[in-house]
Order: structure tokens, then C-alpha cells, then sequence
């Protein structure tokens, strides 16, 4: 582990150590929901990241098809990737607190609800779409305009609910008459730092693990076309199947 | 507004509904770190055994053929 990927490992594990410290000890009850309401703390800021990870994953998909750099291929790959890792426990959150505030799991004439669902569920598809296709080239290109679609989607998406009348859930950041108090918008903001840090240690961590497997897979055929050791088979030997 | 007509949930209810969410919060990190592990143990292995055979090779031939067998 490089030393920023472990200042970034311990900087996660502080913030969402203090965020969750100040969900239940520092942060009062909310008015209507009581101790339930704290739940919003953990939901809400997964999701916000969720939907912001795939923006970001689209914006690399776009410097892929500029450049062509299979970097920003990788980079947006494992961006909507942790995204979709953060989408599902968003809704299984949102369910939770869906029960427990409205005694269902799951409210289908809700806009917010069903939307998260729609775009959770496009993003569901970008793994068969991508590995249906053989051809490297091909398969990082395809999910790159992917990628950009399903990216330009996300805030259309998210417009078109705001702008939706609302059935049950709440407008928290955006009601007139009040919304968070200066405490809630504080631990608010702490485990929305921590998740979004928890998204970037995770992407990271995952490049930095695909970035490995590439240099390893490069050393296995070095060795393979070794000409001083004609038919090794190292690779077939470590990856059966998966060489050349 | 149904959620503003809801009342709150007794302590000990919510308090269920609201540990499952971070509980399941934990497992899905514990399950993502778990198969990241797995993927790293992988990779281990792999450069230790291409290390191994790296070194075989740097070694002189007759030596090398022993190892082979």
C-alpha cells in the first residue's frame, strides 16, 4: 500500500468514526421521525456519492474517447463499479428506513424512489454490456459512450424528480420553512466527507489492484516469450485459460 | 405530508431498524474488503510463483534442468 493510499485508508476511517460518533451522540433526534431519522445520515450521503460516481464515471469515459488512454477506461470503469457497490446499499438503507418510517419496504408511485431504482438498474447493465464484447478495444469504447449516456442521465434524472411532486419522501435540503438544524447539517456534512472518502479509498484501492494484476500479467508474458526457455507455458501454468 | 403525520418510532422499534442499516452498511464494506483480499492474494501468488521461475531461469542451466525436474 503506497503512503497516500494509507493516509487516505486512515483519513476515511477517522472521518466516518467521527460522523458515526456524532449520529448517536452528539446530533439530537429529529422532531418527527425521532431515533429512526438517524438513519438519513448514512442513507443519504451513499447516495448522493452514488449518483456522483457515476457523473464522475462518465467524465472519464469522455477523456477515454478524447484520448484513448485505457486509463480513464479503467478509471471509469471502476468508478461506476463502486458506485454500484454504494447504490446497493442505498437501497437496501432505503428500504430499511422505508419500513420503519412507512411501514413498506418500498413505495412504487414515489419519484425519488423509483428513479434511484431506474438509474441503479441502467448502471446494472453496464457489466453485461461490457464483457459481451471480446475485442478490448471495442468493449472500453462501447462502455465509455456507455458511460456518457447513462452519466448525462443521472442529473436529468434527478431534475425531472425535484421538479416531480414528492408523495412521502422528504425535501430535506430544499424546504423553506427550516430543514436541517446547524448540528444535523455538521454530522451531516462529517459522513458525507467519510463516504465520499470511503468512495475514493475504494476506487483507489481497486486501481491501484488493477494497475498490479496488469504489471503481473505483463511480467507472465515477458517470461513467455522468453526465447532461452521455448514452450514454459508460464502462463498457462499460473492462469490457465487467460494468457495471450 | 404522511411522513410529518407519522409519528416517531418507540426507541426500542427504531432503534432495530436503524442498527440493521449500518449493520448492513459494515457487512457490505466487509464483504467488499473480503473480496478485494481475495483478488490481492491472487496476485500474490502469481508474482511469487513468476519470481520463483524468474530466478530459476537466472540461475546456471544444469542447476535450472534439476529444477525443472
Amino acid at each position: 500500500m503506497n503512503l497516500s493510499l494509507r493516509v487516505l485508508a486512515f483519513a476515511t476511517a477517522a472521518l466516518i468514526g467521527v460522523g458515526f460518533a456524532l449520529v448517536f451522540f452528539y446530533v439530537p433526534n429529529e422532531a418527527d421521525q425521532g431515533f429512526i431519522q438517524k438513519i438519513f445520515y448514512l442513507h443519504v450521503p451513499l447516495a448522493i456519492i452514488a449518483l456522483g460516481g457515476f457523473i464522475v464515471g462518465g467524465i472519464h469515459a469522455i477523456r477515454h474517447l478524447r484520448s484513448g488512454d485505457p486509463v480513464h477506461d479503467a478509471r471509469s470503469y471502476v468508478s461506476i463499479h463502486t458506485s454500484v457497490i454504494f447504490g446497493v446499499a442505498v437501497l437496501i438503507t432505503g428500504a430499511i428506513w422505508a419500513k420503519a418510517s412507512w411501514g413498506r419496504w418500498w413505495v412504487w408511485d414515489e419519484p425519488t424512489l423509483v428513479s434511484f431504482l431506474i438509474v441503479f438498474l441502467l448502471y446494472a447493465t453496464y457489466y453485461p454490456l461490457r464483457y459481451a464484447i471480446p475485442d478490448r478495444e471495442r468493449q472500453a469504447r462501447y462502455a465509455s459512450v456507455f458511460a456518457i449516456t447513462a452519466g448525462a442521465f443521472v442529473p436529468l434524472n434527478f431534475m425531472a424528480v425535484r421538479a416531480a411532486q414528492s408523495l412521502v419522501h422528504p425535501r430535506t435540503f430544499a424546504t423553506a420553512d427550516g430543514g436541517l438544524t446547524g448540528e444535523m447539517w455538521l454530522t451531516f456534512l462529517v459522513c458525507f466527507a467519510g463516504m465520499a472518502a470511503l468512495w475514493w479509498l475504494l476506487v483507489r484501492f481497486e486501481l491501484t489492484a488493477k494497475r498490479t494484476s496488469g504489471q503481473v500479467s505483463r511480467l507472465r508474458r515477458a517470461l513467455d516469450a522468453d526465447p532461452s526457455l521455448p514452450g514454459t507455458g508460464v502462463a498457462a501454468r499460473i492462469a490457465p485459460g487467460t494468457s495471450r | 405530508m404522511l411522513l410529518a403525520a407519522t409519528p416517531a418510532l418507540p426507541l426500542d422499534e427504531a432503534g432495530k431498524y436503524v442498527a440493521a442499516a449500518y449493520i448492513v452498511f459494515v457487512l457490505l464494506l466487509l464483504i467488499y474488503v473480503g473480496l478485494m483480499a481475495a483478488k490481492l492474494a491472487r496476485i500474490s501468488r502469481d508474482l511469487e510463483e513468476l519470481a520463483d521461475l524468474a530466478e530459476s531461469r537466472a540461475e546456471p542451466a544444469p542447476a535450472r534442468e534439476e529444477v525443472r525436474a
